[in-house]
């Protein structure tokens, strides 16, 4: 890819600003409350108004849905700089990402390392235009933390595998149309070197899906299972039995997405929800040790951001950032979870609301309910202290 | 701004990295302390000034380097590595900011490059009790024609002893605060000096009825807030840079012990209990590295959020100096409370360099004042 000048750039930004200001629909550009705002695409979803449609569309259209991916598979083909400019300038007008896709976030990057050209060419155009929603199965009812001890089997049986077992956390799996996933192939040997990256169908026979209940009243977990599943050998991602290194590079990009929680969302500074809801006394917050508490949360909060950026400056000058994910997603998911500790304390008896009769009511009791599995998917906390130990500070085994 | 070091910046680190390895080791912070706390060494000093450190913060019309508050943080971590002693932050940072930041260009033009070629020093003189209080300055100028009349008791000044001069705040009757250099020879200058826990001297000085030339004042008349509050956020950031050497330093050797010493028949690294605490410091340090580049930063790009970058800094690394000393000594178990070992010199210093300035409840109540709440 050729480099642009600084000046090609610039025009860049400034087409980028003017297009994005004429076909980004003004409801478009709102934050959003939460996940069931965006659009998740798939074969069988629909749009939830006209305005997202039409969002969706203009930017399949500039093939911006992943502005970053080669052409061929449907991409922009934009390149870093580019990519960045469009960032930003989405940031800037607060647009809303036109679909939420894992084939994006986590599986694309998954594909672009370890698919053939083949299986790069079936899967990534779909992905890019939003025709396929993946979710993930990885963690199992006894294989939680401790993720490779997995149990789910795929037999060898000449042109197929034969699947059976079961899948819990999977996000969306009732909506989904594909599932990415980690299954046994070797039971003899170690148990990082006996997994393979399997890709299967939902509409499969002996694909079921039950929906999983959270504290916070719903939730897309589902559990799922496999009961004498059929699936092409042709679906096998990477090398077989070789699946353990693919999950790993996957994981790292799941930890960046939950660590960067609210991230994307306009999130207000607790201290100015303070001062719509507590007394104050000479010019400062009354109650001081919530006072000091907000002020340690700004702080770190504040400070965390500066972070990001300092570690994603040094990444561009090829300092390797791999191990630091652990970081991110430790130290994100724990500011998030004091975060809304905090909010709660802050909102009195209205964040405890859990249901209203009064439409304005913020229902913030179920979010703050949400938020303590932050710590424990995608890697407890624990996981990523212990990743940190051993991978950055060389600690012993 | 990208957070990362340029070219000549991360080329001037390594340099001060090699060169303090080589002629100022911790042994040497060790050697002084047991030479009846010696506050450092005058042929280090002049070693410092030769290689162009002490010019690096002053504009180019003094023959200074003009090469940035990044570039001075950076040998300033370096040294906090070490605990190197040096009038470096006294002289350079302390006086050095309020002169370049001064209006008056006569005492500019007469101390800045004696600073800068370390032929002479200058100590500030601010505080007065035993805690940072900025807003509360007792001391009095007050003024008689064309003179000053200084009355006040200053403590914990930085380097106080031997220094040529001091600057030194005190409240005017014009209303305002006033920072007035003045010579150590003048007439009414008692000093007493003390050994904080950091084997450190500190100065207290009493001024009494001291005659001041006005022209020995540094700030027009309504500027001192604005100038004594540009010297403190510098002091914050500096110290906190030379924090965040003392950290990493404490940090990396406490998992290098954590990898050799042997317990129950195994590295005491492979426990889990010490494991996640090392790794829930390394976070931190992490954080403290971002905040400290951040705020440097600032500091050359005249950033307008500057107070609140300076506070963030300082409270950040204050609270995190304390964490990662304490867990550095516990961490290494027996050894680190005798005086055979290292760690125990940067647990010391850490309690006197987090509270030089503003300590974290400061900061931290600093940060949320400019915030509004």
């Amino acid at each position: 890819m050729e480099t642009m000048s600084k000046t090609d750039l610039e025009d860049f930004r400034l087409e980028t600003r003017k297009w994005l200001e004429e076909n980004c629909p003004a409801s478009m550009r709102t934050p959003v409350k939460d996940s069931g705002d965006f659009f998740w695409g798939g074969r069988n979803t629909s749009f939830k108004n006209e305005d997202q449609k039409i969002w969706f569309e203009k930017m399949l259209q500039k093939k911006w849905i992943v502005p970053y991916w080669d052409t061929k598979y449907g991409g922009g083909g934009l390149s870093d700089e580019e990519n960045n400019i469009l960032t930003q300038e989405m940031t800037r007008l607060g647009c809303r990402k036109p679909i939420f896709s894992f084939g994006i976030s986590m599986l694309g990057p998954a594909l672009h390392k370890f698919a053939s050209e083949e299986q790069k060419m079936r899967f990534l155009p779909e992905i890019t235009a939003g025709k396929t929603w993946w979710c993930q199965g990885y963690s199992e009812p006894n294989a939680g933390s401790d993720l490779a001890g997995l149990q789910t089997k795929a037999e060898d049986k000449g042109d197929h595998y034969l699947i059976n077992g079961s899948k819990v956390w999977t996000s969306y799996a009732d909506k989904a149309d594909w599932i990415f996933c980690l299954v046994r192939t070797d039971f003899d040997a170690p148990k990082h070197n006996g997994i393979s990256f399997l890709l299967i169908d939902m509409t499969s026979e002996g694909v079921s899906t039950r929906p999983i209940k959270l504290i916070s009243g719903k939730s897309p977990f589902c559990e799922t299972f496999f009961d004498n599943v059929k699936v092409p050998k042709e679906n096998l991602i990477g090398t077989l039995n070789d699946g353990w290194t693919i999950a790993k590079y996957l994981l790292t990009h799941e930890r960046q997405m939950i660590g960067g929680v609210g991230e994307t969302d306009v999130r207000r500074e607790l201290h100015e929800i303070a001062k719509e809801n507590l007394a104050f006394r000479d010019g400062v917050l009354a109650d001081p040790v919530l006072r000091t508490e907000i002020a340690v949360q700004g702080m770190n909060d504040s400070i965390f951001e500066m972070t990001i950026q300092r570690i994603m400056d040094e990444a561009k000058t090829g300092v390797n950032a791999g191990a630091l994910s652990s970081f991110f997603k430790y130290y994100g998911t724990e500011q998030n979870v004091s975060r809304m500790e905090l909010l709660t304390a802050i909102t009195g008896s209205d964040g405890l609301i859990w249901e209203s009769e009064n439409e304005d009511a913020k229902v913030q009791a179920r979010l703050f309910c949400r938020s303590k599995g932050n710590t424990i998917e995608g890697g407890t906390s624990e996981i990523q202290l212990g990743i940190i130990s051993k991978r950055i500070l060389n600690l012993p085994s | 701004m990208a957070l990362i070091l340029n070219e000549e910046q991360k080329m001037l680190k390594d340099s001060a990295n090699e060169f303090l390895a080589m002629n100022a080791p911790v042994e040497q912070f060790r050697t002084l302390r047991d030479n009846n706390y010696q506050a450092f060494d005058q042929d280090l000093w002049q070693e410092i000034v030769e290689m162009g450190w002490t010019a690096l913060t002053f504009p180019e019309e003094f023959n200074g380097l003009d090469f940035g508050y990044v570039g001075l943080g950076q040998v300033m971590e370096e040294m906090g590595k070490r605990l190197t002693k040096a009038p470096l932050f006294s002289s350079i940072v302390l006086a050095g900011t309020a002169l370049v930041h001064s209006a008056n260009q006569g005492l500019k033009e007469r101390w800045i490059p004696a600073l800068m070629n370390g032929t002479k020093r200058l100590a500030f003189a601010q505080d007065e009790k035993s805690y940072f209080d900025p807003n509360n300055t007792a001391t009095t100028a007050t003024k008689t024609g064309n003179e000053y009349t200084l009355n006040g008791c200053k403590k914990m000044v930085i380097d106080g002893a031997g220094a040529d001069g001091f600057i030194v705040v005190a409240k005017t009757d014009e209303g305002d605060l006033g920072l007035f250099l003045v010579d150590a020879e003048s007439e009414g200058i008692t000093m007493t000096t003390e050994v904080l826990l950091d084997a450190g001297t500190y100065a207290q000085i009493d001024f009494n009825a001291v005659k001041i030339d006005a022209s020995q004042r540094l700030n027009d008349v309504g500027n001192g807030n604005a100038l004594l509050n540009h010297i403190n956020n510098t002091a914050a950031i500096c110290l906190s840079a030379e924090m965040l050497g003392m950290i990493t330093e404490a940090f990396g050797q406490t998992v290098a012990y954590l990898q050799e010493r042997q317990q129950f028949g195994k590295r005491i690294g492979t426990y889990q209990a010490l494991q996640h605490r090392a790794a829930k410091l390394f976070c931190e340090i992490e954080l403290c590295k971002s905040v400290v580049i951040k705020a440097l930063q600032g500091l050359d790009n005249k950033a307008e959020n500057i107070d609140q970058l300076a506070s963030l800094a300082k409270a950040k690394l204050g609270d995190t100096i304390k964490l990662v000393t304490n867990e550095a000594m516990q961490m290494h178990g027996g050894i680190g409370v005798t005086d055979d070992v290292n760690i125990g010199f940067y647990f010391k210093r850490a309690r006197v360099a987090q509270r030089l300035f503003g300590d974290y409840n400061y900061h931290l109540d600093r940060y949320a004042r400019l915030k509004a709440y």
